[in-house]
């Protein structure tokens, strides 16, 4: 038995292996309903995170030769990322549970020293009623910061702060 | 029912903590709330595999446009396992790093050290069917950063790993054997464990070592193992 290799800071120049490609999942020619997922990312007291690296995953739909699943986006000045993406359908979860649509998300940049795990639902969907990881969260409030928002056609905004009142619910996995 | 095999809560000390105060940038990142515990589903467990055809493997980042970067030649050469020392077959491993000058070919980076125009400094390889990966590059050299009064990084190379499942995500430093440097990067020492924090330093290996061309450096990387059996909900 061995012990997993620590983690240390992805650091400030993490843009030597960033492709802006990667940002879009769907240009290897992956079809279904395109989303765009745009955000704001911030620290302690609104400030923005820019040079970042936001990276999501998702299970749905399936990952195949033209739809990796996993893309990345950096930062702007302003903190802002895009990434475009096919909305997920339900995920299976333990047990008989299903799960919402969600795409998980990790949080990389400089002064955070590992990770920071969120995922993204989306609001209105009738499953995040039922969904086991959002049934967690008795607190509206906390609930709202795992909760991507309408914001124009096929586009879905979800803001992330690493600390602070609008702290978004970060998850140990 | 989904039976579900999740990776293994990390051994205590081994991985820093967010809340790393002597690295300053940390006081205003990490979050301040406990963590959300919530068992490992497909989400977790599954993750992005990648295939050299969308992303070519670039094993030399010692030569640029056919000429020879500056600085000291290196083959960094490794084995990646899981916790339970199975390799990690075919999983991509990115690297990138400083000059020799330790300065990167970044914008954001202001030190004052040469570019050199035949050094990028970003590199992609993937492990063997037996976890095995090697490349080449030249050693990084200590650049300066404003965390605290005369502070300077150790020469390190930085990696991107992947594994198995969104959960064995994996970023992290090289450094290199007898650096001055280590004992005072709260970087480094943001790990707890002595031991864990050692086993981020390579160690030179004459086996990997190749005569009239470079120096060998050994590092193997663990990636997280699966829980025993499925847990339930
Ligand atoms: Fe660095």
């Amino acid at each position: 038995m061995s012990i997993a290799t620590a983690f240390q800071t992805i650091g400030p120049y993490w843009h030597l292996i960033e492709d802006p490609a990667m940002a879009d999942l769907t240009r290897f020619g992956a079809e279904g309903e395109v989303i765009t997922l745009i955000g704001t990312l911030t620290e302690n007291g609104g400030v923005p995170l820019p040079g970042s690296c936001v990276e999501i995953w998702q299970s749905s739909p399936p990952a195949s030769e033209v739809f990796p699943g996993y893309g990345r986006a950096n930062t702007d000045e302003q903190g802002n990322f895009r990434l475009v993406t096919l909305k997920p359908g339900p995920v299976p979860g333990r047990g008989n549970t299903q799960q919402a649509p969600h795409i998980a998300i990790n949080i990389l940049g400089r002064g955070i020293v590992t990770r920071l795990y969120t995922r993204a639902y989306f609001e209105g969907e009738p499953l995040n009623a039922t969904d086991p990881l959002l049934a967690m969260l008795d607190d509206p409030a906390r609930r709202a910061t795992l909760i991507a928002k309408a914001a124009g056609p096929n586009t879905w905004r979800l803001d992330i702060c690493t600390q602070g009142d609008n702290e978004t619910v970060f998850i140990d996995i | 029912m989904n039976e579900i095999n999740g990776f293994r809560p990390p051994v205590p000390g081994s991985q820093p903590s967010n809340d790393s105060p002597a690295y300053l940038t940390t006081r205003q990142r990490h979050p301040l709330r406990p963590l959300l515990a919530f068992p490992h589903t497909v989400t977790e467990t599954t993750g992005p595999q990648f295939s050299p055809a969308h992303f070519p493997p670039m094993t030399d980042l010692s030569v640029v446009d056919g000429k020879a970067a500056q600085g000291e030649r290196i083959i960094v050469r490794g084995r990646v396992t899981d916790e339970d020392d199975r390799p990690v077959a075919h999983t991509m491993i990115e690297v990138w790093q400083a000059n020799a000058a330790g300065r990167y070919r970044h914008p954001q980076d202001t030190h004052d050290a040469p570019l050199d125009p035949h050094f990028r400094g970003d590199g992609r390889v993937f492990t063997d069917a037996d976890g095995w990966y090697q490349y080449t590059s030249i050693k990084p050299g200590a650049y300066p950063w404003r965390n605290h009064n005369n502070a300077w990084r150790p020469n390190h190379i930085h990696y991107s790993l992947f594994g198995a499942g969104f959960a064995t995500r994996l970023i992290t430093q090289m450094y290199f054997p007898g650096d001055p440097l280590l004992a005072f990067d709260p970087i480094f020492h943001a790990v707890p464990d002595e031991a864990a924090r050692n086993r981020l330093v390579s160690r030179f290996d004459l086996d990997v070592t190749q005569p009239e061309r470079a120096l060998g450096y050994r590092f193997d990387i663990v990636l997280r193992g699966r829980t025993a059996t499925p847990m339930g909900i």
